[in-house]
């Protein structure tokens, strides 16, 4: 998916590969409707965050708190929305606010019917249970103990909470938080309900699928996945310096060494720097690949993608012909001598030609080739080297079975005959068409 | 400050499960005080009944004369050393031992001043701004010490905060710990299992069993005069025999069993359990207070060597009783003379009426 960002093609695809490109970057950077549907979908994941952060530490915080026995319950009971359908909790919200907006005798743009309210709540409702999940695996491992220390020592309750158990649940709250907005990014089937008029990059991709994309999805996709993939290096970067910091501090501890020593500060770290630098490099160079020389490729591209297909129409043609001389093929013998003296310019006429927008209508307009088919015996040559990109061509030619000592003979002259057309055809001079 | 800390009628339930039970208790003003007694027996549970993380079942806790009930741990003039420490694992050093500071709003400034201050009085000046991890087991201990006496509490409860530790360091903070109680000045309840650490420390030891405190005395009485037969066996190394008063007396009671009559102390504890002619009765001898028999021994007994252990200081005999009878320790001082023994040889042995004591038969002390 993300190759095909950087392919010309107007349609996301690997093959055929056209150019490599990084213009369809540039689409994306243009396209009003996915930028702001992206920005809408920033904001209503920065709601996510702030509503469904403290309900689910409350929920987890709420859970060591009750009973043994009615903790099963509890628990299935404020887990449950991630088993409901989005597409359920999405009517829901709509439906239980339209009530409560007509209730309260709310007007039509009241917030009632805002479409970021909608979906920051009806979102909140199943995030906040995953953030929940966070919150009670980092709650597990907490020693009451520390809380009890803390009071021992003074600390109100929320002293308590704010310096012994908030900081020990910081890890929880970052990861909490990324999770809760990454779900909310990516959510379509609650979304979708609740938006109402406001569009989200969700909604907006839904539409352009419905509606015909281009590689500018790629791009964002490549985006996206670019900046999560540094985001992971960085937190596994951060992590094993935690991790080598411990080390050592069990070590001052064991009395094997006398100080941790001053560690180099984190922007320091040569594991950041290279991924920093790799990144540089990576869109550095991916920037000048893709602007350098597209605007050639793509010309190119594209009257090779004409040629093909006049050399496909030319085939066709030439297909039916070969079956209304199958006997004009048996003289073929005879015209060698003749055919040998015509070759060069017969095919370079061909090949010079193919720029010729008169050439590229069907292939009437060529009289040496087609116009007397019946007796000129070099259209077996110029058809086999004209239609080589032709899949028609590809397979064997039911002439080449009929007539073996032909076969030998194109064999030799073709490297000859091809060399020269091919090298020729971008010199503008043999755009033109050549007179003999 | 100091303060003094009553347990009257203390009785701790957890559903039918009783933790703890009358409790009857006076700590005085800037004793050092310990619970002694076998894990299991209800030692943490009274001390936090004291700092008031659980309420009483029934009965009341006065700290400096005043009841407690309905007081919460962090407006109570306690502070708690836990038995795993509990150190703030995300602050320094200083900043846990500043803790009870920062909550009372004291000054950064003056927070660290104090904590250096206290750093200095456990012996580890200039490592405030170490992670507690990077310090050793002993550091934490001193470490959790100093944090509890930055709050400047009148009684500082310590729950086994030595067990952690291994032998060598464990010796050493004992006397470390007492220093710092005489310095200090406050009162100190100290839990333990470990008799050496209780009676080394302590002004006055209680030892329980079960929940149930059986007696509470300084060190010496405890050792010397047990008043139970569990207190006995739990406190220091005893031999036992079990038979029958045939005689009592005030100062010696006659004890008839299958090894002989022997002759001890009777202990008498106050207007319980008294002995009584032709109750069932256990006699006690300290490995230390057996010798050989000498033509005045008022106890003797004999019985085949069956191990000899050195010691260094001390030279360990386990000698075997005839007729499936008990195995009995004798140990001597190691000062030169003592007779070297053979495994297997008889030997003659015997005790003062004055080093043996009488108690009515109970529950001894698991091994
Ligand atoms: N919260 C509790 N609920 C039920 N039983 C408890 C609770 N706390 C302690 N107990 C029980 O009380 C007894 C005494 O425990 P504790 O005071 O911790 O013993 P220790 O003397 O080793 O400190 C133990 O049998 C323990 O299982
Ligand atoms: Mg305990």
């Amino acid at each position: 998916m993300g190759i095909t960002a950087f392919n010309s093609s107007a349609f996301p695809r690997v093959t055929p590969w056209e150019c490599f490109t990084v213009e369809w970057f540039s689409v994306l950077a243009e396209d009003k409707r996915l930028l702001t549907g992206l920005r809408n979908s920033l904001f209503i994941g920065l709601g996510v965050v702030c509503l469904s952060v403290p309900l689910g530490l409350a929920g987890a915080l709420m859970l060591t708190q009750v009973k043994e026995r009615v903790r099963p319950w509890y628990y299935t009971i404020v887990i449950s929305p991630i088993l409901v359908p989005g597409v359920v909790l999405g009517i829901s919200t709509l439906l239980f606010w339209d009530r409560v907006g007509v209730m309260f005798g709310a007007s039509r743009d009241s917030f009632f019917y805002n479409g970021f309210f909608l979906t920051i709540i009806g979102q909140s409702t199943f995030i906040a249970a995953y953030t929940m999940l966070v919150f009670i695996s980092r709650l597990q491992r907490f020693e009451t103990v520390q809380e009890e220390a803390a009071l021992d020592l003074g600390a109100t309750h929320w002293q308590t909470f704010k310096k012994i158990l908030l900081p020990f649940l910081a890890p929880a709250i970052a990861s909490a938080s990324v999770l809760a907005f990454l779900a909310s990014f990516e959510n379509y089937n609650t979304t979708v309900f609740t938006a109402i008029s406001t569009s989200t990059i969700t909604t907006v991709l839904a539409s352009k699928v419905r509606y015909g994309i281009d590689p500018s999805i790629s791009a964002l996709a490549v985006v996206i996945v670019v900046l999560t993939l540094i985001g992971a290096a960085v937190h596994e970067i951060l992590k094993r310096r935690e991790i080598a910091r411990s080390k050592l501090a069990a070590e001052v501890a064991a009395g094997n060494r006398l100080s941790i020593g001053k560690q180099t500060p984190w922007y320091f770290d040569p594991a950041l720097i290279m991924i920093f630098l790799i990144v540089v490099a990576g869109v550095g160079t991916t920037f000048m690949a893709g602007t350098m020389g597209v605007e050639e490729c793509k010309v190119a591209v594209k009257t090779e993608k004409q040629r093909a297909t006049q050399e496909r129409i030319k085939a066709l043609r030439e297909r039916n012909q070969a079956k209304r001389d199958v006997e004009a093929a048996q003289q073929a013998q005879e015209a060698e001598q003749k055919r040998e003296e015509k070759e060069g310019r017969t095919g370079t006429e061909n090949f010079n030609s193919i720029f010729n927008t008169d050439n590229l209508a069907p292939a009437e307009d060529a009289p040496e080739t087609t116009g007397e088919p019946e007796n000129d015996p070099s259209r077996t040559g110029t058809e086999n080297f004209n239609s080589i990109f032709s899949t028609d061509n590809l397979a064997p030619k039911d002439d080449s079975e009929q007539e073996n000592g032909e076969q030998d003979k194109k064999d030799e002259e073709a490297p000859r005959t091809g060399t020269e057309n091919f090298n020729n055809i971008f010199d503008t001079d043999n755009l033109a068409p050549k007179s003999d | 400050m100091s303060a003094d800390v009553t347990l009257d009628d203390v009785w701790i339930r957890f559903g039918d499960f009783v933790a703890a039970r009358e409790a009857n208790i006076h700590i005085e003003d800037g004793e050092f005080f310990s619970f002694l007694g076998p894990s299991g027996c209800g030692k943490t549970t009274l001390l936090r009944a004291i700092s008031g993380f659980l309420t009483p079942s029934q009965g009341r806790v006065l700290i400096g004369g005043k009841d407690m009930a309905g007081i919460g741990p962090n407006r109570r003039p306690t502070a708690l050393i836990f038995q795993n420490l509990a150190l703030f694992p995300l602050m320094s050093v200083w900043e846990n031992i500043a803790f009870a500071l920062e909550v009372k709003g004291m000054s950064k400034l003056e927070r660290r001043k104090r904590a250096d201050e206290l750093l200095d009085l456990i012996a580890l000046p200039g490592q405030g701004d170490k992670r507690v991890s990077e310090l050793s087991g002993g550091q934490k201990q001193r470490v959790a010490i100093a944090r509890a006496l930055a709050a400047e509490p009148d009684v500082l409860l310590l729950d086994e905060p030595l067990s952690a530790l291994d032998l060598k360091l464990r010796q050493h903070m004992r006397t470390e710990l007492r220093a710092i109680q005489q310095r200090v000045g406050i009162t100190f309840v100290y839990i333990t299992h470990d008799q050496g650490e209780a009676l080394t420390m302590s002004d006055n030891v209680a030892v329980m069993r079960e929940g149930l405190i059986e007696q509470v005395a300084d060190g010496s009485t405890i050792y010397d005069s047990p008043e139970t037969a569990f207190v006995a066996s739990f406190v220091g190394e005893n031999n036992v025999f079990q038979g029958k008063v045939n005689r009592l007396d005030q100062s010696a009671a006659v004890v008839e069993t299958p090894y002989g009559e022997f002759c001890a102390r009777p202990i008498q504890r106050n207007n319980q359990d008294q002995l009584r002619v032709g109750d069932d009765a256990m006699v006690f001898v300290r490995p230390e207070a057996i010798e050989n028999a000498q033509s005045d021994s008022a106890n003797r007994i004999s019985g085949e060597v069956l191990q000899t252990e050195f010691e260094g200081n001390l030279w360990q005999l386990h000698v075997q009783l005839p007729n499936g009878g008990p195995r009995i320790t004798r140990s001597s001082i190691n000062d030169g003379r003592a007779t070297k023994h053979q495994v297997g040889d008889r030997i003659e042995l015997g005790f003062s009426e004055t080093s043996a004591i009488a108690l009515p038969t109970g529950q001894l002390a698991a091994e």
